[in-house]
């Protein structure tokens, strides 16, 4: 778990990393060349016009958020693959790279991308290509407001929750893409299965948060994370956050609420006809989409980067990747619903379950 | 407002509002019905970008969240579950099509008259910080009867729906 994050890190200050590297007798010339670089970036507004400048910040960040995804991603696989077989008195991967089989999915990785690209015959073209690529841009465009720590967030907006569920309801659309543009009945089937699920608990979801909205008097990440300085709203909204644990698994399409892809049923769901680079893009976004929820998580109920003695951001993946294994330990222990099961649940449990807690944390904060 | 003014807008503006008329005229214009909801959807994306111009972020964010993630979703949904029309592509045109042309510029050339007569008050404060609170505010304070009618009515839409789905057994 430690891997993955200090890669992270390091992929965020690579310069220091390698500055470091130099030993002790060069420490006096590092200063002065990371004085320098401090410089130079605090001068750069003003050595170009502002829309390079702009436009600069935007591909850097662009660029941080997409190593970052990758790294997190590749770590995940493995994570994923080891909790489970474990949980399943198994032992995952074991034999690439040595240690616990931790490169596989770096060669899983590799093998995706030198196998054939190929687009089936009777498919609908520029669908078929969009697809992936719409449903990974919506994903890599929520992380562009998630607070990692006080300071480190690309785009500090103030109403970020409703931009994050925004963004990533438009996955919706490229995987209704990604299934009609496949012009296979399975692909169809598994893409209609998503619709109406996503649409179905992002009520719930949306509804679940509203709580934490009434209790910080605010929308931005960052203000939500200020409002929980001295308790987490995991504790004023327990009901809350039960409900964004089922509905945001639901959201994200993940066992036991993976109907889309059902491997028994549909044969991999709307990805079917996917293969190499292309499938490779759906892989990630499920994955990136599941950080998303993850830190969303963090951010609203888990307190955010507020924590002891450790720096913000090692605080913020520590519980965001503890909510992804509490993912992975829900995938490893239910076994799949049907959809007519998940619906029910969706409308007739879990909505109204939602509604009370507005109501009821109304009616408290009115009396206090 | 006069048309120097429209060329000096910035050039995103120009960029968005292009890229939203192409994306209207194929929502209307294209084959394929999917690939019509498709530019639908893309056009409601560059009508967002010109909110976010306008420093109306909150409208900008519920625009993608309802019309791109919801009623576009639910178009794709009734397109796909319509057999005849994705099997093939049929014709997006039928005799109304003059009359629709001819309403649409009478509707154009209204709107073009009524934003040239209109003196466009134009307050210098700044951007708004916080929008969503005073959006907030004025829903339940000023407009707070339209408010409640839209609520009444789509409990009523909720209720058709419901008799709708549901199958009715006569006795």
């Amino acid at each position: 778990m430690c891997g993955g994050r200090r890669d992270a890190v390091a992929g965020r200050d690579a310069g220091g990393v390698r500055l470091g590297r130099r030993g002790e007798r060069t420490t006096e010339s590092n200063m002065g060349l990371i004085e320098s670089l401090k410089f130079i970036w605090l001068f750069l507004p003003n050595l170009m016009p502002r829309e390079f400048y702009e436009l600069g910040v935007m591909a850097v960040a662009f660029l941080a958020v997409v190593i970052f995804i990758t790294l997190m991603v590749l770590f995940m696989v493995w994570f994923e693959r080891k909790v489970v077989g474990h949980m399943q008195v198994r032992r995952g991967p074991l034999h690439t790279g040595g240690f616990h089989g931790w490169a596989q999915s770096i060669a899983d990785t590799l093998k995706l991308f030198l196998k054939e690209d190929i687009v089936p015959r009777g498919v609908d073209r520029p669908v078929y290509i969009l697809a992936p690529l719409i449903v990974f841009m919506s994903t890599v465009v929520a992380y562009i407001v998630i607070p990692f720590s006080k300071s480190l967030v690309a785009r500090d907006i103030n109403m970020g929750v409703l931009f994050v569920f925004a963004v990533s309801s438009v996955t919706t659309i490229g995987i209704f893409m990604a299934g009609w543009g496949s012009n296979n009945k399975y692909s169809l089937l598994g893409a209609m299965r998503v619709a109406a699920q996503i649409v179905s608990y992002e009520v719930p979801l949306l509804l679940s948060v509203l709580g934490v909205f009434m209790l910080a008097q605010t929308l931005s990440l960052s203000g939500i994370v200020e409002a929980q300085k001295h308790v987490w709203y995991v504790f004023l909204q327990p009901v809350g956050f039960v409900i964004y644990v089922i509905a945001g698994i639901g959201e994200v399409n993940r066992l036991p609420f993976d109907i889309p892809e059902a491997e028994s049923e549909l044969v991999a769901g709307f990805h079917t006809e996917y293969s190499g680079l292309r499938f490779a893009f759906f892989f990630l976004s499920e994955y990136a989409n599941m950080f998303v929820m993850s830190s969303m998580a963090t951010v609203l109920f888990l307190g955010g980067w507020h924590g002891p003695v450790l720096p913000g951001f090692v605080w913020f993946l520590l519980k965001a990747f503890s909510f992804m294994f509490l993912m992975v330990w829900v995938r490893a222990t239910y076994p799949r619903l049907r959809v007519d099961q998940m619906m029910a649940f969706c409308w007739k449990i879990l909505l109204p379950l939602a509604f009370l807690n507005l109501l009821v944390t109304g009616l408290v904060m009115a009396a206090v | 407002m006069n048309w120097s003014e429209l060329l000096s807008a910035p050039l995103a503006f120009k960029m968005l509002a292009a890229a939203a008329v192409v994306f209207a005229i194929g929502a209307v214009a294209l084959k394929n019905v999917f690939h019509c909801a498709l530019s639908l959807a893309a056009m409601f994306f560059a009508l967002s970008g010109v909110f976010v111009l306008l420093d109306a972020d909150f409208l900008a964010v519920v625009q993608i969240l309802v019309y791109v993630g919801a009623i576009v979703v639910l178009m794709i949904f009734a397109i796909v579950l319509t057999e005849r029309i994705t099997s093939a592509s049929v014709r997006q045109t039928n005799y109304l099509v003059i009359p629709g042309v001819l309403l649409c510029i009478a509707l154009l050339a209204g709107l073009v008259s009524v934003i040239r007569a209109s003196s466009w008050p134009s307050l210098e404060s700044g951007p708004q910080q916080d929008t969503i609170k005073i959006i907030g505010r004025q829903l339940l304070s000023t407009h707070v009867e339209a408010f409640e009618v839209a609520s009444v009515l789509l409990l009523a839409a909720l209720v058709g729906a419901v008799f709708l789905g549901k199958e009715i057994t006569r006795k």
